[in-house]
């Protein structure tokens, strides 16, 4: 018997360990969606709506279908199952059904031999609309009853008053998610009758369940695979173009690539909601809340989407991380001929920060007290009812700590640059060096963490030991943001043993890990993982008698009892986890209730230099303390802290979607700024550890915060620096200017 | 039309369209689909590829102007399967998220340090504007070509030539550089 030295498993929690994929996508060897190639394939293209609103008049596919290399043409009459989709509510026509609710709204499609001809094809179908007028004013349609949800708040006491009242209007554009990487999809018919889609998605179970329905096939007839996905963001939790693609491929009988241009992009997915809020906080003369009351409207676009989960979102975080025992909030999202909304980090979150930090600074303001100091005074923490449902909050929730780790991080160089490349406006040389103002501003975010509502929300996840390693089986989506490497490492810790790979799985193969979407995946599928591999260890322990498994094998009382081979002798060894976190429960009409399995909360501080007059910001300086839970990689983590970030800066001061009379005035990243390296500021990060929480040794999901209080605080900087009011993201140079 | 190229040291000749970009040929006639297309409209830098030593959106340039051009593409950039440094400092600085970005930014990186082989914080940031990257704030894009200027310099393809040479060189670069940016 041979004794061993044990060591602790090299990359496993808590280290920055390397991404597992990293390589392949640093040597360009990493498939993306839009990378899939099979010999033989066609080439798939769509006819959208130019109007936000039409009716179809003509429709005569004829001359594309006649195009020599046209292989299909398929039109709303041609779809095989359900005509519509959608993740909650199937409102959404596969193909337009006689009448257009958006601009870009998908008409026909077409397959050819290659690309030119799919175009060509596309152009060459004959359509006729008569235009309709389109609904865009989501006041309107809510007051015409047209809304997808309206959300109730009765919290405490309507008649309760504060001796302090502030009263703001706040209004949110429309943000894209803007991935790199476009929608793409390879749909391959299996010789019988099913197919295989290989997609760009962020939940490929609820993509599989939408496309079944559309193409009337069973379950086992459609198999989604995962893709490499080139940033996901939110815009990839509905269905783009997977429907489409596996409708060519199942009429042609040949494997169909859709691959979506830039443009196409932006009319494709989802946006962000933009949102119109009306807040009055009372407080007294302490400056704590007395009573916060809310009516707000968000914008759902032409069809519902994720829209019921966005708006409850909205509502429930509508006074974000302070204690207020009096609450109203009167919402809805309405439904309009707009671009439709649905998913974005932050995903409701971010509308109502900027408006709730907007009103803390102002109620700062009124009484004199630092920004800090009046939410230091209305922090919430563990033990303390949420605002708006009475929900207890339980494990951590460190709102005083992340306030304190904000204010340690030192300030930048107090001096202006000379560097014109530092100043506003950059080396257009449009901004003096003695026109220049400072501002400092602060905000903090929360944010639910996993699924709400009673959603039956779970990952499953299939570990398997070989001789060569473990092997994590999931249909779990990588965006980028890491989740292979969290997994692995958590694997590696509670197994010891160091190789780890991860196996994506498709629907087949697998149940869902649920969406790569509200901050749950390195809890949900990394809980999962952790729960998966305690049971896996504890098996193989009992089985062969030891105390400690290492990547030598079982160890008892320090000797090494049975080689990882002998372990796996009689074959690979398995374990299944169909992994849930504490139940939710649904709100009641008025919003009470239970309905968060957990929540974060993090803090930024915002240094822009202006040039007030011509209304130009540079962001010099973003700090940010993040609550965290325990930081599993903190390399990783700060990676998603300083991206988030990015986004956030870019809806505080470039990124909006012009639309008008519902058409998008801007679908080109010549227009649609995001922003560059020289935009993006210097980024200070403190994690903070309280890992009282129910992820995967305490982990929380962090991808959502560095967008939620990011933008309010970047505002409340410009603000500090100008005297505007500045009631609307992003802020425009006009707005800055007062012109 | 016909046209031919060296690709990663590899020749190509091969028929096009007349209007085929360059960065349609490395994906689609080659195969090489590292070179990402993240626009469409030369905004994004996910096609860049170094044309005869200049580090060039591919998607701005025909495949028939590349003809007869030495190209080197992101596959290209390792020599016998070791990673260049640029690429190995990306790695080791988690400067990659999504990847989406990560060839360009990149290739516009090694040509970026061969004008500048110590660049500032301001150069590197300047240099890379024209890069776009939606996942990582940058940050560690930044810190990585800075670590992979240094890596660079120690792997020096100059190494063995005389000092005011490598200077030379470097200057002819630099101006090179700087030109292409006004």
């Amino acid at each position: 018997m041979t004794v061993g030295t044990k060591e602790r498993v090299a990359a496993g929690i808590g280290e920055n360990a390397p991404r597992p994929d990293g390589v392949a996508k640093l040597s360009g060897n990493f498939a993306y969606g839009s990378d899939l190639w099979i010999d033989g394939m066609l080439w798939g293209a769509t006819l959208r709506s130019p109007y936000a609103h039409a009716r179809l008049v003509e429709l005569d596919i004829t001359p594309a279908v006649v195009m020599s290399g046209v292989r299909a043409v398929l039109t709303q009459d041609d779809v095989p199952g359900r005509p519509t989709f959608g993740q909650v509510e199937p409102d959404q026509p596969v193909l337009c059904d006689g009448v257009a609710r958006y601009w870009g709204e998908p008409v026909a499609i077409v397959a050819a031999d290659d690309q030119e001809t799919a175009r060509a094809a596309v152009e060459a179908i004959i359509v006729e609309w008569e235009p309709l007028p389109p609904v865009t004013d989501p006041d309107q349609a809510r007051a015409a009853g047209e809304t997808y949800r309206d959300m109730v708040i009765r919290r405490g006491d309507a008649d309760a008053a504060g001796s302090v009242v502030i009263e703001g209007e706040y209004e949110t554009a429309i943000q894209d998610q803007a991935p790199l990487g476009p929608e793409a999809g390879l749909a391959i018919p299996d010789g019988s009758g099913g197919v295989d889609l290989h997609v760009t998605s962020q939940w490929i179970h609820i993509d599989h369940a939408q496309i079944i329905a559309s193409l009337g096939m069973e379950p086992d007839d459609v198999r989604c695979h995962p893709v490499g996905i080139g940033g996901a963001f939110g815009a990839r939790e509905d269905i783009s173009l997977h429907i489409h693609v596996a409708m060519l491929a199942l009429r042609t009988g040949r494997p169909v690539r859709i691959v979506y241009d830039r443009t196409e992009s932006f009319a494709g997915h989802v946006k962000r909601h933009p949102a119109r809020m009306r807040y009055r906080h009372e407080a007294d003369d302490e400056g704590r809340l007395v009573k916060v009351t809310v009516d707000m409207v968000l914008d759902g676009g032409a069809y519902a989407h994720t829209s019921h989960a966005v708006l409850a979102n909205a509502s429930f975080f509508t006074v974000g991380p302070y204690k207020c025992d009096n609450v109203f909030v009167d919402a809805a999202v309405s439904r309009t001929n707009n671009p439709p909304a649905g998913a974005m980090r932050g995903f409701g979150a971010v509308q109502v920060c900027f408006a709730y930090e907007s009103q803390m600074d102002r109620l700062a303001e009124v009484l004199g007290l630092h920004p800090l100091e009046v939410r230091r005074r209305n922090a919430l923490g563990p033990g303390d009812p949420l605002a708006t449902s009475g929900q207890i909050v339980e494990g951590s929730l460190p709102t005083l700590r992340v306030i304190d780790e904000l204010e340690s991080i030192p300030m930048p160089d107090a001096a202006i640059p000379d560097d014109p490349r530092r100043l506003p406006g950059g080396t257009g040389l449009t901004t003096p060096k003695d026109a220049v103002v400072r501002g400092v501003g602060f905000a903090l975010g929360l944010k639910n963490l996993a699924f709400s509502e009673a959603f039956d929300d779970f990952s499953e996840v299939l570990l398997i030991l070989t001789p060569a390693g473990l092997e994590i089986h999931t249909a779990a989506i990588e965006v980028g943001q890491g989740l292979v490497t969290i997994c692995e490492q958590i694997a590696r810790t509670v197994l010891g043993i160091e190789a780890v790979a991860w196996l994506s799985a498709d629907t087949s193969q697998i149940g869902s890990a649920g969406s790569t979407s509200a901050s749950r995946q390195t809890q949900m599928t990394g809980g999962a993982v952790y729960e998966a591999a305690v049971g896996l260890r504890d098996k193989i322990l009992q089985q062969f008698g030891g105390d400690e498994l290492t990547n030598d094998g079982v160890y008892d009382r320090g000797e090494l009892v049975a080689t990882l081979d002998a372990v796996t002798a009689d074959g690979p060894i398995e374990q299944w986890v169909r992994y849930r976190h504490p139940p939710t429960e649904e709100p009641d009409e008025f919003g009470q209730g239970n309905p968060h399995a957990g929540f974060v909360v993090a803090a930024h501080r915002a240094v822009v230099d202006v040039d007030p007059e011509l209304g130009l910001v540079r962001v010099v300086q973003i700090d940010t303390a993040q609550d965290v839970g325990k930081a599993l990689n903190p390399q990783a983590i700060v990676g998603q802290l300083e991206g988030g970030i990015a986004q956030g800066v870019g809806f505080a001061i470039m990124e909006e979607l012009i639309v008008e009379d519902g058409v998008i005035l801007n679908p080109t990243f010549t227009d649609y700024l995001i922003p560059t390296l020289l935009d993006m500021p210097d980024v200070g990060s403190r994690l903070i550890e309280e890992p009282a929480h129910w992820g995967p040794f305490g982990a929380k999901g962090i991808g959502e915060s560095p967008t939620i209080s990011s933008t309010p605080a970047v505002v409340a900087a410009i603000r500090a620096a100008t005297g505007r009011p500045l009631n609307r993201v992003p802020v425009r140079p006009q707005d800055i200017a007062g012109v | 039309m016909n046209v031919s190229m060296t690709v990663n040291n590899t020749s190509y000749e091969r028929e096009v369209e007349p209007r085929t970009l360059l960065v349609d040929f490395l994906r689609d006639h080659l195969g090489l689909t590292g070179t990402n297309i993240g626009c469409d409209t030369s905004q994004c830098g996910a096609c860049t590829v170094h044309i005869d030593g200049a580090a060039v959106k591919s998607c701005t340039v025909l495949a028939a102007q590349a003809d007869g051009a030495s190209i080197t593409t992101i596959e290209g950039l390792s020599i016998n399967g070791e990673l260049h440094p640029m690429q190995r400092a990306f790695t080791e600085k988690h400067a990659l998220q999504c990847g989406f970005c990560t060839p360009g930014m990149i290739m516009t990186s090694v040509k970026l340090v061969e004008s500048f082989p110590d660049p500032t914080e301001q150069q590197i940031r300047h240099g890379l504007e024209g890069n776009l990257c939606r996942c990582t704030g940058y940050q560690n894009i930044v810190t990585a070509v800075e670590e992979g200027a240094r890596l660079t310099e120690a792997h020096s393809p100059f190494e063995s030539t005389p000092a005011e040479h490598q200077i030379t060189l470097r200057e002819a670069e630099r101006r090179a550089w700087e030109r292409s940016r006004t």
